[in-house]
């Protein structure tokens, strides 16, 4: 039995450390198999497949340098209810949003008397596939850009209007809305542009750093452990192809930069400010390890 | 004039009598884990398991249950799987070891373990700023953990 268990975190999660494993089967070999009575609950095996037409990715193999086999979208760890939820356009209480960014492009705004549309036309057209790239280098800030920052950058230079706050106003359902036009295509950020290499590796370096009272970073919970259940919850790998997400459990759109924030807070940690240098360095590493997925935007989470 | 006379009086006494209680538990840095193991009672008495089964659920305290199932509070939902089910921990291992468990999880297990050390100061960078210098459990509070999960046999 705690052969078989570790063997199971094994293939989940790959990147366990020899020690841990250790640890984990000598406690469970002094436990007496007690194992044998726990249903470890790995993801599932269904497939995503959205208004029975867009087949997506949801699973596949990891890109080169990354610490996983698999890289797998956290639609696998929900329920089958959840699941269900997002194979139906109709039924995605995120489409919601979605529309209001539909109608948000086509509002006029700011001093420049112009709306999103009169620029980029057709968002189906001007904006499909953009999202899967992003973040992307921004040569005029010297920084990597995300959608967010990018919607914000043309209304204040192209528009004459405010920037959104963050998570305010127009910024989650535009963002929605740009993110699904991509809906379907892969994840794939260009590493080669600017200094983005730079920024994937501090990335990098915070998602290893552990954080807060609870001493723990991002790869404790969503490498070492995914597909295990902490308390109620059951981790996945923290993917975020499916940015911004629908969580039943807000009943709203749930940012990146805010689903960051959560669990570092959940560490027992100061967390830093929403595009912070630290946030997008963060964002950058987060998408990358999930490269190859669909883009599932409004994902449907719990 | 007499009220403040009486108060001050009072407070005299409080802390005479805080100073004597934090005399006899030994602070987070001063814990030694020898042979992975805590002999002596972190406050010099035992523990309360009953207080020590609260704690243990209790999700801003223990919050055991994240990570570790045990039958014997099947009443609470959603047990968790991370760690190993708590079942029979007290035949596994002994109160000076299940004490060293939670004062640091990572000197008993590995450096890299999920599980939180209760009793340290060894913790993560940007600890929230209330929580600067302080531990998840008191002294006092491990105790009581320690004291139920010995009475965890099969
Ligand atoms: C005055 C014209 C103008 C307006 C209005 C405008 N933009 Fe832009 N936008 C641009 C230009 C120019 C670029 C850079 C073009 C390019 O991709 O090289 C750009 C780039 C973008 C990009 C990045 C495209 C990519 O391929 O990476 C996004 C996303 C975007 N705009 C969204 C918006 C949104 C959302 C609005 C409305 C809030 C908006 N824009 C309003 C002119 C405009
Ligand atoms: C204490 C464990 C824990 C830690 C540490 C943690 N998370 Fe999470 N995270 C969760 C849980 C629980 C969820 C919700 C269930 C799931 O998808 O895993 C979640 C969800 C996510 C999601 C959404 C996944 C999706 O499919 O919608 C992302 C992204 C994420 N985390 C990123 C991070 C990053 C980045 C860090 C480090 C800064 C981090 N997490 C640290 C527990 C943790
Ligand atoms: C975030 C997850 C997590 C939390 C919270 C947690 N533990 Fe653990 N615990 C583990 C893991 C994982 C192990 C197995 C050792 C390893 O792999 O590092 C473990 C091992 C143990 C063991 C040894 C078990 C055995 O059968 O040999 C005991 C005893 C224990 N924990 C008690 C506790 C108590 C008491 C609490 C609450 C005060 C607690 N744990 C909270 C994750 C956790």
């Amino acid at each position: 039995m705690p052969v078989a268990r570790g063997g199971s975190a094994g293939n989940l999660s790959g990147g366990k450390t020899l020690k841990t494993l250790f640890s984990v089967s000598m406690a469970a070999i002094m436990s007496g198999g007690m194992w044998a009575s726990v249903v470890l609950a790995g993801p599932s095996d269904d497939k995503l497949v959205i208004d029975e037409q867009i087949e997506m990715t949801t699973r596949t193999a990891a890109p080169e340098g990354h610490p996983l086999d698999e890289v797998i979208s956290g639609w696998h760890y929900r329920t089958p209810e959840t699941r269900a939820l997002e194979t139906d356009t109709f039924q995605n209480p995120g489409m919601l949003a979605v529309e209001e960014g539909a109608q948000i492009w086509e509002t006029v705004e700011g001093t420049e008397g112009k709306s999103c549309a009169t620029c980029h036309g057709d968002a189906s057209e001007s904006m499909a596939g953009v999202g899967a790239n992003y973040p992307k280098w921004d040569e005029d800030s010297g920084k990597p850009i995300n959608i967010e920052l990018q919607i914000n950058k043309c209304r204040v230079e192209n528009m004459g209007a405010e920037p959104y706050k963050f998570d305010k106003d127009g910024q989650k359902p535009l963002t929605a809305f740009i993110k699904h036009q991509s809906l379907g295509q892969p994840v794939a950020l260009d590493l080669s542009q600017g200094d983005m290499q730079t920024w994937w590796d501090k990335g990098k370096d915070l998602y290893y750093r552990r954080t807060g009272q609870l001493n723990l970073s991002c790869a404790t919970c969503h490498e070492d452990y995914n597909g295990y259940r902490i308390r109620a919850d059951h981790l996945s790998q923290g993917n975020a192809n499916g940015f911004p997400t629908y969580r039943l459990k807000q009943g709203a759109l749930v940012s990146i930069h805010n689903r960051f924030r959560g669990c570092i807070r959940d560490t027992r940690a100061e967390y830093p400010a929403a595009f912070s240098d630290d946030l997008m360095a963060l964002e950058v590493y987060v998408t990358w390890r999930g490269s190859g997925l669909s883009v599932e935007t409004p994902a449907v989470r719990q | 004039m007499k009220f403040t006379i009486k108060s001050g009086l009072a407070s005299a006494l409080v802390l005479l009598a805080s100073t004597a209680f934090a005399a006899s538990v030994v602070a987070p840095g001063d814990v030694a884990i020898e042979d992975g193991a805590v002999s002596k009672s972190l406050t010099g008495a035992p523990g309360d398991a009953a207080e020590g089964r609260k704690t243990f659920a209790d999700r801003k305290l223990g919050n055991c249950l994240a990570c570790h199932a045990v039958t014997d509070q099947s009443e609470q939902l959603f047990h968790g799987e991370v760690g190993p089910p708590l079942d029979g921990v007290g035949d596994r291992w002994s109160e000076a070891e299940l004490r060293a468990i939670l004062v640091n999880s990572k000197a008993i297990f590995s450096e890299d373990t999920i599980m939180p050390g209760f009793y340290t100061l060894d913790v993560g960078v940007d600890v929230r700023e209330d929580l600067v210098g302080k531990t998840i459990l008191t002294a006092e509070q491990v105790e009581d953990v320690v004291a139920y999960l010995i009475t965890l046999k099969e």
